[in-house]
């Protein structure tokens, strides 16, 4: 249990997807300029990569490991994940159409976005259990949905800020996001040391 | 366009990273020294070459409305080529670029040269196309990569600099550095090219562009 706990907690703040690891970077110096954008782009994400490494997991575990088939990982999940995205809008626009109305815009946009392909073949790498690895997934997404939220609030502050011309746009952005990141790195070493 | 002009826009004009802003998480996490800076921006201009020529190739085959999975299938063929070959000779670069490796799958570079030019263009054109990108690719990466291990931790290449060894900012070797580096670099590009200052998100190469413009222009109708 702890160890879940620990992983859960890792994944948000220490090994933040897009502060630390750098997965994700497009939708978060794209989306993130509204709020409500940047909540609706951070929960889609946490739901597909749920179910990418609920579906992935099992495949690498029961379908290509036993089958020394091993090198196919990069094809298998991204195609599983592409066809999973595309499912799940088609389910979602059928039955839950409130939740297809909210989520539905930001499905396809993740379908080529390296934080779900890095989450489920990380969790490979890291030799997790499902349940560890469920747990990594609901954390990175977390972690993602962290700073997306965060940064759109800085990123409101910067619109009206006086910069210098050639600062303007995605440099002042990026320099945000070093400061924002510089912040994420004073967690490093807390949450191994909460439960020692 | 003449087959210079082809090559070198991908390296100045048209530079995937600092111009049109593809491919932001290879370049910001691979950029820490530029031993690994190098070996990513080789292995990504093998599989855009690649990927160019065969997209090109097949680009009366491939019917319009399934092309995106059937470039991703490709594209993923070609990195599991490279990953293979990477493991097989050079183990330490394997290790340096992790899980950055098969991520070159969803490097929106590759997606991105595929839908704006080699399914339209023949397969010379493409294979150049794709050299001057990944040369592009590869000199901004490079760039970054020695600023950030010069001054980061002092050598280039694994050799001490004088002067700066000892005096390092260890801080551009981690994640916060990247961004700033990358922040300045843009910046500098702006101030170069005074007329492209308002830099956008580099909307058109991306696979998505179109979901994600419906998506905004709903945005605004339903503001109006």
């Amino acid at each position: 249990m702890i160890k879940l706990i620990i992983i859960l907690l890792s994944a948000v703040f220490i090994n933040n997807y897009i502060l630390s690891r750098f997965l994700g970077i497009c939708p978060f110096l794209g989306v993130s300029k509204k709020l409500d954008s940047a909540t609706g782009m951070s929960l889609a994400v946490i739901f597909v990569m749920m179910i990418a490494t609920a579906v992935t997991w099992p495949i690498q575990m029961f379908l290509l490991n036993p089958n020394n088939l091993g090198y196919l990982q990069t094809i298998v999940f991204i195609l599983v994940i592409a066809a999973l995205v595309q499912l799940v809008e088609i389910v979602l626009k059928r039955y839950v159409p409130a939740l297809h109305k909210s989520l539905g815009v930001y499905l396809p946009l993740i379908t080529t976005n390296c934080a779900i392909l890095g989450v489920t073949i990380l969790n490979i790498d890291e030799g997790y259990t499902f349940a560890e690895s469920m747990v990594n997934s609901l954390g990175s997404g977390l972690g993602f949905m962290l700073a997306m939220i965060m940064f759109s609030g800085v990123r409101s502050k910067l619109e009206g800020a006086d910069i210098p011309k050639s600062f303007k746009g995605l440099p002042i952005t990026l320099v945000a996001a070093s400061i924002t990141s510089l912040s994420f790195m004073g967690f490093g070493g807390v949450i191994e040391n909460m439960f020692a | 366009m003449t087959k210079l002009q082809n090559f070198s826009k991908g390296i100045i004009q048209e530079n995937p990273v600092l111009v049109l802003v593809l491919g932001t998480c290879p370049t910001l996490a691979t950029s820490t020294n530029v031993m690994s800076a190098l070996g990513m921006g080789a292995a990504a201009t093998v599989v855009l070459l690649c990927s160019n020529i065969v997209i090109s190739a097949l680009r009366k085959v491939i019917p319009d409305k399934v092309r995106i999975p059937c470039f991703i299938v490709l594209i993923a063929g070609f990195v599991t080529m490279v990953q293979m070959l990477v493991k097989a000779f050079a183990p330490v670069l394997d290790n340096a670029l992790g899980i950055y490796l098969p991520l070159i799958v969803v490097n929106c570079i590759i997606l991105g040269r595929a839908e704006m030019f080699a399914q339209k263009n023949n397969i010379i054109d493409s294979a150049i196309d794709g050299l001057g990108m990944g040369a592009g690719f590869t000199l901004t990466l490079v760039l970054m990569g020695s600023i950030r291990e010069i001054f980061g931790s002092g050598t280039w290449f694994g050799m001490a600099i004088p002067v700066l060894s000892d005096n390092n900012i260890s801080i551009l070797t981690m994640a916060p550095g990247g961004f700033f580096v990358f922040g300045l670099l843009i910046a500098l590009v702006n101030k170069i090219s005074p007329d492209k200052a308002k830099k956008k998100i580099g909307c058109a190469g991306c696979p998505s562009a179109e979901i994600c413009k419906a998506k905004s222009e709903k945005e605004v109708v339903a503001v109006d």
